[in-house]
């Protein structure tokens, strides 16, 4: 090949690896920009006064004469509303049957849209559920709701042939000549100082407890389930898995068993995780009766069997890994196998090994199908330490999944959604990265 | 056919009447030594079927510098580690014959090897210093046998790295890292660290090969410094090396023993023209 077509054909190389680079750079940002976005908006958002009433009566954080004044605020101009209700209910009364029952399923078509905006309405009973005693906490889901006020969403299907077509009717319309008229373009003018929306930094999504299935409150128990599940399947997995690495290294036998052993190690490692989570619910639960039914501990003892291969592995790279000559060295200076092992070889094998760990329990951590039958609940309060042997816990990964599918309110809590998926992107990425840092900081130290 | 060197072959007197002829004049003064430390009896290692030393017999007299020279796997590595059965480490390796230490057998049943290779220090081929401190790579030997003493570890320290001539260089950053010392400071703290188990035989396994010639010789007065506190064996390729510092010259070829004679003797006066053609560099 001459030199020209071998510099052409380096500089198209060059040009398809940047451009496989580019491609891969663009797919991340496509996932993570609205990841980090949308989960950022789970802590920073405009809040609206309910918000703050509900911190104060869920978590009792705030200054309460401010929250007074704040709500006394935003009572007097909500009074108007309230008023024009009543007006309007004492119109209904007088006119007749017909008109009666027109009015009366538009009025409570209104009625709700206002509750969803403002909360319990004056005269209603004390609501069952905690989502329909407050209003609309963030101010970007109050608009939404202003919308539903103002518009009735209809559906067109005059023409049979298409998929039917909504399109929306304005509400006022419907009440022209009665005294609610006037409450559409009031509401409308005056919802800010009905909901006082105002920038917040709502830290308590990380600490606080979900309230009333995650529609208020934050996700601390996920978190905290999700590092001692992590922490729980490290705890049993890394001392078995180094050990089993050091037997493999530098005690067996070259032989049939153990290659046997070495492909069991494998083909573990290749099983699909719903595997073990069954498997942890027929063994751990079931057979070995570890506890009544799921808890933190049978969820990490899945989990422990699933990252096992990995740390195994990484354990046996890391000790291969060291110099033969500190092995002669140490031997060579009287020390016994056992000795050099723990004083030479695992010291130095260590940023290997730790490698390894970390990112076992970044795998641990993100794991959702594992932990379904053995440990996980949708909802549930944070469980202290002494819990963990009998009690399931909310995690990150399966409260996502569960958001994503099975939560009757998906569609109103995705900014929740999003900040649990942001935080156990974090996570995992700040285990990663202190993995980095500590192999980085313990190479530095060996090589002086 | 016993190939050591007749000298060494009957009896102190014999060794004694030789030491006289050969050894220049300053050579000749060790105390206490002179007796057989280690002999060779017939002594073949194996690896799998491959004999890679074949029927040695020989004995190494205690206190003197054993040079073994011979070209490129000739077994000279192999016998040398086999003497503190660094060869174990290698899968599929066994021995034949007897190689006796003091009078115990090195590959016997019973013996242990862990308080063999106290006994039997050595020194490789590149500097091998654990990624630890200075201080904690010589007193490693120390602490693994029990002492804990934090005085007296200062002390063997001291003592072991002047022994290796480094204490002036290192004396004030015990604390560093071995490994950013120079090729020949590591390879002194790993003679330093030999010494601090208080061995009696040193095994030097290529010391220099790794090394810059000023390195080198630092090393090579070294080994002049501790000829007569210890039996020392070196092997090497250097043969300007092996006359430097030896006082017997073991020369192997293709796994056999050729020749075992006093250093000058054998350099200046080979028995076998196998030794000739190589101190001649006929071959190499």
């Amino acid at each position: 090949m001459n030199l020209g077509t071998r510099k052409l054909l380096d500089r198209a190389f060059t040009a398809l690896g940047l451009g496989s680079i580019a491609v891969m750079a663009m797919m991340l940002l496509v996932v993570l920009v609205p990841i980090v976005s949308k989960g950022f908006s789970a802590i920073v958002f405009k809040s609206t006064v309910e918000h703050r009433k509900m911190v104060f009566n869920e978590f009792h954080r705030g200054n309460r004469s401010a929250l007074e004044k704040e709500i006394a605020a935003s009572d007097a101009a909500r009074r108007n509303v309230y008023d024009m209700l009543s007006r309007f209910e004492s119109e209904l009364m007088l006119m007749n049957e017909d008109k009666q029952q027109e009015y009366t399923e538009k009025y409570d078509q209104v009625k709700s849209a206002l509750r969803g905006l403002l909360g319990p309405l004056p005269g209603d009973s004390e609501p069952a559920l905690t989502r329909l005693t407050y209003g609309q906490n963030r101010w970007e889901k109050a608009e939404e709701k202003l919308q539903e006020l103002l518009y009735e969403k209809k559906w067109d299907y005059s023409n049979p042939d298409v998929v039917a077509k909504e399109y929306f009717v304005s509400r006022s319309a419907g009440f022209e000549g009665t005294s609610l008229a006037r409450l559409f373009p009031y509401v409308e003018k005056n919802i800010d100082r009905m909901l006082l929306p105002e920038w917040t930094f709502y830290w308590g999504f990380i600490t606080d407890s979900s309230v009333d299935s995650h529609i208020f409150g934050g996700i601390w128990p996920e978190i905290q389930g999700t590092l001692f599940l992590a922490i729980g399947a490290m705890l049993f997995a890394f001392p078995l898995g180094v050990i089993a690495a050091i037997y493999f290294t530098e005690y067996a036998r070259e032989g049939f068993f153990n290659s046997l052993l070495r492909s069991a190690n494998s083909t573990l490692a290749g099983v699909p995780s719903i595997v073990f989570g069954l498997f942890g619910l027929a063994f751990f639960i079931n057979t070995l009766k570890v506890s009544e039914s799921k808890s933190v501990l049978a969820g990490s003892l899945t989990l422990a069997i699933m990252i096992l291969p990995t740390i195994i592995r990484a354990a046996e790279e890391a000790i291969l890994a060291v110099p033969k000559t500190y092995r002669e060295a140490s031997l060579g200076l009287g020390s016994t196998k056992w000795n050099t092992i723990v004083t030479v070889i695992l010291p130095a094998a260590l940023p290997g090994i730790l490698t390894g760990g970390v990112i076992s329990l970044g795998r641990a951590a993100g794991e959702t199908a594992p932990i379904i039958f053995t440990a996980a609940v949708s909802v549930g309060s944070a469980i202290g330490l002494a819990d963990v042997f009998t009690s399931p816990t909310p995690a990150l990964s399966w409260n996502i999944y569960n958001l994503a599918s099975e939560h009757e309110a998906a569609a109103e809590i995705r900014h929740v959604q999003y900040g649990m998926v942001l935080s156990l992107i974090s996570i995992v990425l700040l285990l990663n990265l202190s993995a980095v840092i500590l192999r980085a900081r313990i190479s530095k130290k060996l090589k002086g | 056919m016993q190939s050591s060197p007749e000298v060494v072959e009957t009896s102190q007197n014999a060794s004694k009447s030789v030491r006289e002829i050969y050894l220049p004049p300053e050579r000749k003064k060790v105390s206490g030594g002179g007796v057989p430390h280690v002999s060779a009896k017939n002594f073949s290692v194996y690896y799998g079927e491959f004999e890679a030393v074949k029927k040695v017999n020989a004995d190494i007299l205690s206190k003197y510098v054993t040079a073994i020279i011979g070209p490129s796997g000739c077994g000279k590595s192999t016998f040398l580690r086999a003497i503190n059965r660094m060869n174990d480490l290698i899968p599929n390796s066994h021995t034949t014959g007897s190689l006796m230490f003091d009078g115990e057998d090195v590959h016997g049943k019973f013996t242990d090897e862990v308080l063999l290779r106290k006994k039997i220090g050595m020194v490789f081929q590149k500097p091998n210093p654990f990624p630890k401190s200075i201080f904690d790579n010589i007193a490693y030997g120390p602490r693994l046998h029990g002492i804990k003493d934090k005085k007296t570890l200062e002390g063997i320290v001291e003592k072991s790295l002047r022994k290796a001539a480094l204490w002036d260089e290192v004396c004030d950053r015990l604390d560093k890292n071995a490994l950013g010392m120079s090729g020949g400071q590591q390879q002194r703290l790993c003679f330093a660290r030999t010494l601090a188990v208080e061995p009696e035989i040193l095994l030097l396994d290529e010391p220099t090969s790794a090394l810059d010639p000023k390195a080198t010789a630092k090393i090579e007065d070294l080994i002049q410094e501790l000829r007569g506190s210890y039996t020392i064996m070196i092997v090497t390729h250097n043969m300007q090396q092996a006359s430097r510092v030896s006082d017997f010259t073991m020369f192997f070829y293709e796994g056999v023993l050729v020749e075992h004679a006093p250093t000058a003797q054998l350099f200046t006066k080979p028995k076998d023209s196998m030794t000739e053609d190589y101190i001649t560099g006929r071959f190499s």
